[in-house]
This record gives C-alpha cells, structure tokens and sequence, in this order.
C-alpha cells in the first residue's frame, strides 16, 4: 500500500516535469516564432512602399534653350517636383532624336525622392508652396504612385529615387554561377575520392578535419585569402565577378564536401557490394549506383552552400565589391556588385527616401533565399530514398 | 600527376591572361566614408552625361584609400583616392618608394564635424576643453596624467547636464576620427597640462566607436536620449527633425561658421589623383573636370544638397587653375 503510494506520487512527479519540459520547448518555438514575426512585420512594413513611386505628368519641351538648360524642359511649377535623374537625360534623348527638337510631348517622368516620400505620407521637409502644388497635382491625377518599375530595372544611384536593386540581383546572379562552376565539381570530387576511393589512415583524417575546420573559418578570412591569392597574386581584377565568385566558391567547398560525404556514406554498403559483385569498377559504382542515389543529399547541400554565399558581405568587403558599381557586369572581369553589398551600402546613405529601399532589397534577398531553401526541400522530398 | 599540372598551369595562365588583358576604361576611385558620397554623386553623372563608364567608387576609409593608391602604377591600382584629410608624409613617401610619381592634391569643400544629441533634450554648448575631458583616456590632475575619472558630463564643468557620459563616434580607421582628435583634442591638450600633443581616445565604455557607418550613430541617438555622437555634417543636414548639434566654444555649426573656420571642428575635403594615370585611363581628366565644375561644388552646386560645404569663390578659382596646370605635390607642402 505504501509502496504503491510512493510510486503514483514519484509518477505524477515525472509527468509534472515532463509537462514542465514540453511547456519550456514550446515557449522558445513561440519566441523564435515571435522573433521572426517581427522582423518580417518590420520589414515588410517598411520595404513594402517602395515598391510603388511617384511620378508626374508633365509636357517637356525641346528647344535650343533646354539643351543647355534642361531645367527649363518642364514648366516652373513641375521643376520643383521632377526628378533629375530624368532631367539630365533628356539633351541626349533630343540629340538622339533631332525631329523632337522644338516640339512639346506630354510625359510621365520620375518625381524626385522628396515628393515620393511626401505623398506616402514620410515627414519631409517641402516647402509650403510645393506642397500644395503636390497636393493639387495629385488630386488632378497629374501626379501619381506609379509601379516601381526603376526599382526593378535600374542600378544603384545617389539619387534615391532612381537606385534600384538590378545591378546587384545579375552580380549576384553572376557569382553565384562562378561559386557554383568552381566549388561543385571540385567538391564533389574531393568527397568521392575521400569518401569512396581514399584508405582510412592519418593522413586522410587530417585532411578531414582541416575540412570541417575550415567549414567553421570565419568568412572574412575568406576575404582576406581571396585578396592575397587571387587579386594580389593572379592579378585578378579587383571588384570583378571572377574574384567574387573564386572567393565565395573558397567559402562553398567545405560546405559542399561535407555535406557530399554524408550523402555517399547514407547510401548502403549492399549497393556497393552487388555492383562489385557483378564486376563493375569503383568508377562504374560510384558512376551509376551510388552518385545517383546520393544526388538529392548532394544538390541540397549544396543549395544550402550557395545561399549562404549569396548572404555573404564580410568577404567582398575585403575584395572591394562593396563600392559605387551601377551596372550589371557584362563579363567575369567586369566589376560587380551583390544583393547584401546593396543593401549595406543603402544603409549607410544619409537620405531618408534609402530606408524603404533596404528594406525592400531585403525583403528581395529573403525571397530569393527562401525559394532557394524550397527548391532545397523540394528535391530532398522529392528524391528521398529510404532503406 | 600530370592532368594536375596542366590544370594549374592552365588555370594561372588563364587569370594572368585576364589581369593583363583587362584595358581599363572605367575609372577606379576609393577613399574617405565622408567623401563617398559626394564622389559617387560625381561619378554617376559623370556616367549619366557623357559617353564614358560609369567610374567605380569604394568607400574604404582615407588611411585605406591611401594605402592602394600608393600600390604603385598600373591598371590594378587606383587612379584617384578620397581624403577627408591632408596625405601624411609617411603616406606620400610610400607612394613616392613605389613609383607613384607626380600626384595632384584637389580640394573641393570643406565638412563640419559635429557632436549631436537627441533633438528633444536641451541645447548643448561645449568647449574643446570640456569635450577633451569626456573622450580621453587619461586627463590631467596635479600636473599627472590619471586615468579618466569622469562619468558624468556634470563632474566636468557644472554647467553641463547631470548625465552619463556616452559618447558614440567614429573608428580608429575613418577620418573623421583623426580630424577630431587633431582638431579638438590635440589643439587643447596643451592648455589643459597634458604637456604636449594628446589623443588618445578613452576604451572604458564611455566612448564607443560605431564603425564607419554614421547612419547607426544617427539611429542610437534617436533611441537613446542620454547619448551623443560625433559624425558629419551631411549626416545632421538630412536628420535635423531627429538631431540637434551642440555648439562648440559658442558657435553652432551651419555652412557659413564651418566655410569661414569659425566653427571650430571643421576640415578640408580632397582627393588625389595619379598623374602617371591621366594619359591611360579614359576620362580621368574630364571625371576631375565635372568634379570641379560650378554645377558641382559651387554655391549653389548639387553637392551642397548632399551637405558639402563649399569652398569660397577665389579658392575655387584657384584650385581649378592648380588643377589646369596639373601641379604635382612635393614633400614640402606637407605638414604632418
């Protein structure tokens, strides 16, 4: 009778810490969960209006007058309100197109960063009589926020309202495609031979853990390596794509083995002996048994390298491709810059109207991340093999 | 053993191949945070409106523009470097022990730095004095350096509020670190009883360098109410709903105190170009040209929105008729 006392109180006992325990886990899900919550809330809130912009209507006139003053293009109480990136612009447009000269079209052209933060309701400092301008060319339709087309098709600008996100996304894209034609196959090499070909002995565990080591290296090491082998020593231009992409890829290749080797050491030792036991090479094994079954492990793995080298800024701080690049590089020695290099470099503007910009090229990068982690699981799902 | 070699070689033949054939069309500029963005300004119209490259602009600090600048010559170094202050000595002799050759000095404005506080809280007024006093790591007492004592602005002078002494301002590597420790602490450290030059910035929490990112100084302050920065000119222009600056020795810094030197803690903005580069590298001349022009730095220039401040007229005039000469700089112009 006791006894049995003393057992149901030490059961209730365990069930109250277990309870206690699950109450703990779910309380750090719910703060992680409310972390994130916030920062999308966040920056979405912030980034969101950057996606649309203001412009205005307004008639340009081309005379020998606007040619060298092209202010004058546009009447005087749209002056105020035009954007200069357009301004500029229009004496090589009439050059281009001697037959506009003398005449007058109607147009939409960008309204200055001023005016697009004014009307979405930023606090600005206008002038009495530009505001109500403002406020009565919006009412007449005459001015209106428009989608942001140049956010989209443009590079970066120090005039805010002309900057946009293209530039970096193609660098971007452009090292990307460097990392991965550099780190893949040399990876997936390495890890093949390690993991299929390589005797177990001292010499090979070194190499092991100097991998996993270096998988651990802070990347602006990186940055520095990159610097002193590839810009320094190659002579490889500094800024450029190649030098991006060779140092990211330096970033991505233990990511790659490793996650390489875990992929060939799940798949079963049987596949192998029944391919040696029909007589194949470890090259014909590796080459039509095990590769194809580990391809999912490996693509996912390196998915998961490849955006983390998207995210990286540290290292190219170090190789200069955080700087003024304006244009989407045309070859791998062009100059180049990257989504996060944009971001932090939008950060760091003094100019109000550049907050809904960096919020907005995050919300681009965590988009372009996250669909890369989805094609990550999809193939994982999609492919996985159980034995 | 053999396919291994040949990769090799073929791989550094490939990148040699690539730094040598690289004919450099695009202008590189580096240099100075504070001068970012008045060069980048440049450069993007200099793209927009002519038919040359947009030049490429890297913010890596003066001491770090310097420092590839004088690389030496060639397609992989720089063709002109951004400074918030004058090159040192030791810097041109750098250049000159690699091969750098003539180089010419620009200035073209002048920026204010300023110590900031949270808008909502009283004016401030300080002296150099009072200031050296908050951010030194040692001060004076009895004719012996000690260590800083002060914690509150209040120990000070009593006229200063009774407030915690935290100051946000710039790294050991961005120049408007050195500009203030020569213009506010050097310049008063004899006075005070240091007994020579003094600068060196105290590392107990109460001075927190923020990085070259001045914007994260603007955002502390807005938070914290108790806090005060020191950082650009420009950055106070285009936050003054959120900021206010404390005047410094009873002048408040706006254009014309900083322009006539009135404002104690203002500097001279440059940049340098290489002259061995003006031959090479297509548009370098022009890119300068657009830089000095009227539309740019002058009175009523599309610097000055960005918050440059610009030069006097006859400096201006003289700077560009240094420029057309192409006036090399010699050793002796230098002062540090």
């Amino acid at each position: 009778m006791d006894l049995s006392q003393a057992d149901s109180t030490r059961l209730r006992r365990r069930y109250r810490a277990e309870k206690r325990f699950k109450a703990y886990c779910i309380a750090a899900l719910a703060m992680s969960v409310l972390f994130l919550v916030v920062f999308f809330a966040d920056m979405i809130s912030q980034g969101y209006p950057a996606f649309v912009q203001a412009e205005v209507r307004a008639e340009v006139t081309f005379s020998e007058q606007t040619m060298e003053i092209p202010p004058l293009s546009v009447p005087e109480a749209f002056r105020p309100l035009v954007s200069r990136g357009e301004l500029r612009l229009l004496p090589e447009y009439a050059r281009n197109n001697p037959t506009v000269m003398g005449t007058t079209e109607t147009r939409w052209l960008l309204a200055k960063a001023d005016i697009d933060q004014y009307l979405k309701g930023k606090d600005v400092n206008l002038p009495e009589d530009v505001r109500r301008t403002v406020d009565r060319l919006y009412e007449q339709g005459q001015l209106e926020l428009n989608f942001n087309t140049y956010f989209f098709a443009n590079g970066d600008s120090k005039l805010p309202e002309l900057s946009g996100i293209f530039a970096a996304l193609m660098g971007s894209v452009a090292v990307l495609a460097l990392t991965l034609a550099f780190s893949f196959p040399i990876g997936v090499m390495t890890a093949i031979y390690l993991e299929e070909f390589a005797r177990d002995n001292r010499f090979t565990q070194a190499i092991e853990v100097n991998i996993n080591n270096l998988a651990a290296v802070p990347s602006i090491l990186f940055g520095l390596l990159g610097l002193a082998v590839f810009i320094n020593f190659f002579g490889v231009p500094r800024s450029s794509v190649l030098a991006g992409g060779l140092t990211l890829g330096l970033m991505t290749l233990p990511i790659i083995i490793i996650s390489t080797r875990a992929a060939l050491r799940a798949v079963p030792d049987p596949i192998r002996l029944g391919a040696f036991a029909m007589g194949c090479s470890r090259w014909q094994v590796v080459r039509d048994h095990v590769l194809p079954v580990s391809l999912p492990g490996i693509l996912t793995g390196t998915i998961i390298g490849l955006a983390q080298a998207m995210g990286e800024t540290a290292p190219l701080l170090i190789i200069g491709m955080i700087a003024y690049i304006p244009e989407a590089p045309s070859g791998i020695a062009d100059a180049a810059t990257v989504l996060p290099a944009q971001i932090y470099t939008w950060a760091g503007m003094p100019d109000r109207a550049y907050v809904e910009r960096t919020a907005a090229g995050i919300l681009l990068l965590l988009a372009v991340l996250i669909s890369m982690n989805a094609i990550a699981v999809y193939l994982r799902k999609r492919f996985e093999r159980r034995w | 053993m053999r396919v291994w070699q040949r990769t090799v070689i073929g791989l550094t033949v490939a990148l040699t191949a690539i730094g040598i054939a690289q004919a450099r069309e695009q202008i590189r500029v580096v240099g100075s945070s504070t001068v970012y963005p008045f060069s980048s300004y440049v450069a993007e119209e200099f793209g927009a409106t002519t038919d040359f490259t947009t030049p490429i602009v890297e913010s890596t600090g003066s001491g770090g523009g310097l420092k590839l600048f004088c690389n030496g010559v060639g397609s992989d170094t720089p063709d002109v470097t951004n400074a918030s202050r004058p090159i040192k000595k030791s810097e041109f002799q750098r250049c000159q022990d690699n091969g750098v050759g003539d180089i010419i000095e620009v200035m073209f404005g002048y920026d204010g730095i300023v110590i900031a506080q949270n808008e909502k809280n009283e004016p401030l007024s300080l002296t150099r004095e009072q200031l050296t006093l908050a951010v030194a790591a040692q001060v004076p007492q009895d004719g012996e350096l000690v260590e800083n004592p002060y914690v509150r602005w209040s120990q000070i002078d009593a006229s200063l509020p009774d407030k915690e002494i935290l100051i946000y301002g710039p790294p050991t590597s961005s120049g408007t670190r050195d500009a203030f420790e020569e213009l506010v602490m050097e310049a008063v450290s004899e006075d005070l009883g240091y007994g020579g030059e003094y600068s060196n910035i105290r590392q107990d929490g109460a001075f927190v360098p923020s990085g070259e990112n001045d914007n994260l100084i603007v955002q502390k302050l807005g938070q914290n109410r108790h806090a005060v920065g020191i950082f650009g000119y420009s950055f106070l222009e285009e936050n003054k709903s959120l900021l206010s600056a404390a005047s410094v020795g009873g002048v408040e810094p706006n254009p014309s105190t900083i322009s006539s030197g009135e404002y104690p803690v203002s500097r001279s903005l440059f940049f340098y170009v290489k002259k061995a580069h003006l031959g090479e590298v297509s548009g370098l001349a022009e890119y300068v040209d657009l830089f000095l022009a009227e539309k740019m730095v002058g009175n009523y220039g599309y610097l000055k929105d960005l918050g440059l401040i610009p030069l006097p007229k006859e400096r201006r005039e003289a700077v560009r008729a240094k420029w057309a000469d192409r006036e090399g700089m010699t050793k002796d112009d230098l002062v540090h």
